[in-house]
């Protein structure tokens, strides 16, 4: 019996990806989990494991081609199925994780590079355009007159009724959707790129491709950056006595194979000021005029690796002591660097700290890393004087810089929250005193 | 000379031209319209689907009581006080017009009658039917002139060779008339006259009368025209028409080239209609136009000039007057900024010739032509108990059915008050509805509307009054 095999749910807010090698041949005999693709998606390349055994009958995607979740990659013939069943593999797909190549970047960039003509001119003038011929979308007026009046394609929205009927409710479901993945949307935030000058001009030149790591950041961080209204605050904690207990506990860490970081204790103290101060664990939803405040902890902490910036996600930071924190920092920024780190692995988080004193620096001005609505920076801690009963003393100061969505968060609620972090890091028990 | 200004001025008050000054009124917009009549309505009120309608009611009252002798009720023949029917026609014409101008005048429009042109993309110079001219500045303009009946080139000069204008003056009723054209002006007139008494004719270029309706719904219709008409001549051209003492001598050309005449009272020339873009001063603005004349228009009815708008009859196919009105009203909605599109999945026509034809959406002929794999569904109604009833059996209702999805393209019907029929259809078209949908809509019994819901049911091979088993 000839069977479809459409690629699976790849984890959320992956729709698509390029298929980079085909690992399979038609007439192959293939098992169970037994990987059939290598797919390049936003930060990763992953294999797709098959869910059938059988004969491959079918291959209907080519190395290089665009495949979407729930498109039909191959027909396996499962009658065909030799009685051994497939060995227990691990439940994640491995990860080869290998430069991408920009070739494919233009496809990717669809979405944004739907925008309304208006968008293009500078003047008030519109371009002219004569109708197009009106696309076959099953939708009643009302409806495509409610998209066109929210910004969008009518014809990009998929329908949840018989036929691909679409909805009012689709219609709004498919704006959500843009709006937290992280992708522009038409009519909201004006990605306007303007054409660049002939720079050979002035010298010579060098073009390098742009990897995927680097494109999705560029993306994502210019959709923070024009829709987000962000303000810094800066605030210094003194680490003194911080940072003798961590050398006192750095063996035991590394024993443990954890490294003890300043970000480390920070983690905790963020996670505890996260419960005091919930607007910081929180995401704007301007559909619905509603605030979604999070009931569990995941701190995102920014790693600098060859391929750009990566940001895996610690879970549940609330529930983990300092060393076990320590441990798995340690051992995820480790598999960010050396392309072993998974999607999943990188998403959900509610917070996220960027930590830039092991380079140096005294400020600088994090950019919220969208949906969520804060970001906390940390500079070089330096030796400072500081006026205490009447005299200078040499206290280690850290330097701290927490930007947030002016949307949500005031000026004075970002001051507390910021005072709340430097005050526990110099005295503890203030996190289980309740702020 | 006196000089105005206003912000938006709405040039033709027919269907398109009066939806969109009500409309652009009842948004607060300011608002002037221009015609040349006295009140508003424009080619459909005064000399076009009004008057034609009217005069096709009385048609089929004289026709059905012709019929009733099958019936065993007898009447003596019609007898037709013409003036009397011309009368009551510009009764209906002016009541309607009439209103027009109250609404006009609640609305706070300001009303002008007379005639505009354009000085520039700003600027109109109006004569007034006073005689004093009087320049407007405006912000905005919606151009709805309209279009003309097409005319023959180098026609002779006769007041025997009428066009759709003269023939629903109602002046007399001639003993004989020939048809030139036989699309849906035509066969309305011809069947509308064949009541009041004339022997009529038709003479069609191409292989079919109405040639834009499919073929299975136009034959209904040509099947009872062929027992009413003196002759029907397909495929055939005229040549020449040549006035004489009692009327037109006609020259036909038919398709083996073979050249005849043949003398009639009256020819009425029905080939068509051209769109009023000429003699409006559109080259001092920067409104373009396409091959045919039509204004060149975007999705939101505006020109290449971005002051300038054009709706209706004047700015392209098809020619009706329900596409002028919503593209009016698109109009006026982009001008006051709203996000709006023209964009209909179905612009319903009718034929009011009896049996009426009307359809909406994908034709047959149409989806052949493009090679869209559909699935044509039919109902005829010759299974209709409320067709029986009215002794009516000619007719057929039909569907254009996307085999994949089941979702309704296109409807046509041929059959009584088939014009009244097709908003459902258009209707199940825009909401994306599929044939499931129309089959478990719950149509009354005995009406007409049933054949659509039956047409649905059929689709699945489970009409209920006709049986037809779907082949699996």
């Amino acid at each position: 019996m000839l069977t479809d095999y459409k690629l699976p749910g790849l984890g959320e807010n992956i729709k698509s990806g390029i298929a980079t090698k085909v690992m399979i041949t038609i007439g192959q005999v293939i098992k169970k989990d037994q990987p059939i693709l290598e797919l390049e998606t936003d930060k990763a390349v992953l294999e797709v494991p098959s869910t059938l055994s059988g004969v491959v009958k079918e291959i209907l995607v080519k190395a290089g081609n665009e495949v979407k979740v729930g498109q039909l990659i191959m027909k396996i013939d499962t009658s065909d199925v030799s009685g051994a069943t497939a060995k227990a593999k691990e439940e994640k797909p491995v990860t080869t994780i290998q430069a991408a190549s920009s070739k494919e970047s233009e496809k990717k960039s669809s979405l944004t590079s739907a925008s309304s003509p208006k968008e293009e001119t500078i003047k008030a003038e519109p371009k002219f355009e004569s109708p197009s011929t009106t696309k076959d979308v099953p939708a009643a007026p009302s409806v495509r007159r409610f998209a066109r009046e929210i910004g969008i394609d009518i014809s990009q929205v998929p329908g949840s009724g018989p036929a691909g009927r679409i909805s009012m409710e689709d219609v709004k479901a498919f704006a959500k959707q843009l709006n937290t993945s992280g992708r522009s949307s038409s009519g909201a935030a004006t990605i306007i790129a303007k054409p660049l000058p002939d720079f050979t001009k002035w010298g010579t030149i060098e073009r390098k491709p742009m990897n995927m790591v680097r494109k999705k950041t560029s993306e994502h961080l210019a959709y923070a950056w024009s829709n987000i209204p962000h303000v810094t605050q800066f605030d210094k904690a003194d680490i003194t006595e911080l940072e003798s207990l961590r050398k006192r506990f750095a063996k035991k860490a590394e024993a443990s194979g954890g490294k003890l970081t300043i970000t480390a204790f920070i983690l905790k103290v963020i996670a505890s000021g996260l419960k005091v101060f919930p607007q910081f664990n929180a995401s704007l939803d301007l559909f619905e005029n509603e605030v979604i405040y999070k009931k569990y902890y995941h701190i995102g902490v920014a790693v600098d690796t060859d391929r750009g910036l990566l940001v895996p996600v610690i879970r549940d930071v609330d529930k983990k002591n300092i060393m076990q924190l320590a441990v798995e920092l340690n051992e995820i920024a480790e598999r960010a660097r050396t392309k072993k780190i998974t999607i999943e692995e990188m998403q959900g988080g509610s917070f996220t700290i960027t930590n830039l004193g092991g380079i140096g620096g005294t400020a600088f001005t994090p950019i919220v890393n969208s949906p969520e609505v804060a970001i906390l920076g940390l500079s070089r801690s330096m030796m400072e004087p500081v006026y205490v009963n009447n005299e200078f003393v040499p206290r280690l100061m850290l330097p701290l810089s927490l930007s947030y969505d002016h949307r949500l968060i005031d000026g004075a609620d970002g001051a507390r929250f910021l005072r709340w972090v430097c005050e526990a890091i110099q005295q503890p028990f203030l996190m289980d005193l309740g702020g | 000379m006196l000089s105005s200004q206003t912000y938006l001025v709405v040039i033709g008050a027919g269907p398109g031209g009066y939806a969109a000054a009500f409309l652009a009124a009842d948004l607060g917009l300011e608002v002037t319209l221009i015609d040349k009549e006295t009140n508003p309505g424009g080619i459909c009120l005064y000399r076009g689907c009004i008057p034609s309608k009217a005069l096709l009611h009385v048609a089929k009252i004289i026709s059905d009581s012709k019929s009733a002798q099958n019936f065993g009720v007898e009447f003596s023949p019609a007898k037709i006080d013409a003036a009397k029917l011309r009368l009551w026609k510009e009764s209906v014409v002016n009541k309607l017009t009439g209103g027009l101008g109250q609404l006009t005048k609640q609305r706070k429009i300001r009303y002008i009658q007379g005639e505009a042109v354009f000085l520039n993309s700003n600027t109109l110079s109006i004569k007034k039917s006073d005689g004093a001219t009087e320049e407007f500045t405006f912000q905005k303009a919606i151009l709805a002139t309209g279009s003309r009946p097409a005319m023959i080139p180098n026609l002779p000069s006769s007041p025997h060779i009428w066009d759709s204008t003269s023939a629903l003056r109602l002046e007399e009723i001639p003993q004989t008339m020939l048809i030139v054209g036989g699309g849906y002006i035509g066969l309305e007139l011809g069947l509308a006259y064949h009541e009041l008494g004339s022997k009529i004719s038709v003479v069609e270029m191409l292989p079919g009368l109405l040639p834009g309706a499919d073929r299975d719904l136009a034959d209904v219709l040509a099947r009872r025209a062929k027992t009413l008409f003196d002759q029907i001549l397909l495929e055939t051209k005229v040549v020449k028409l040549t006035p004489n003492s009692n009327g037109i001598s006609v020259t036909f050309q038919g398709k083996d080239g073979k050249e005849t005449s043949a003398t009639f009272h009256k020819v009425l020339i029905a080939i068509g209609r051209k769109p009023n873009s000429e003699n409006l001063g559109l080259e001092k603005t920067k409104v373009q136009l396409t091959g045919r004349g039509f204004i060149k228009i975007n999705a939101q009815r505006q020109t290449t000039d971005p002051n300038i708008y054009a709706i209706g009859d004047v700015a392209g196919d098809p020619m009706l007057a329900h596409k002028a009105s919503h593209e009016g009203r698109t109009a006026v909605e982009a001008i006051a900024g709203h996000k709006v599109a023209f964009e209909p999945k179905a612009i319903p026509a009718v034929v009011f010739t009896d049996p009426e034809l009307a359809w909406c959406g994908l034709t047959e002929t149409e989806a052949l032509k493009q090679n869209i794999e559909v699935q044509v569904v039919k109902f005829p109604w010759a299974a209709s108990g409320r067709a029986l009833t009215l002794d009516r059996t000619d007719g057929l209702t039909k569907m254009i059915i996307d085999p994949k999805t089941e979702r309704i393209l296109g409807v046509g019907i041929v059959g009584v008050g088939a014009g009244d029929l097709i908003a459902e259809g258009v209707l199940a078209i825009e909401m994306g509805a599929v044939a499931s949908d129309l089959k478990l809509s719950i149509h009354p019994h005995p009406t007409l509307s049933e054949t659509i819901m039956e047409t649905a049911e059929n689709f699945f091979g489970q009409s209920t009054h006709i049986y037809r088993p779907k082949k699996s």
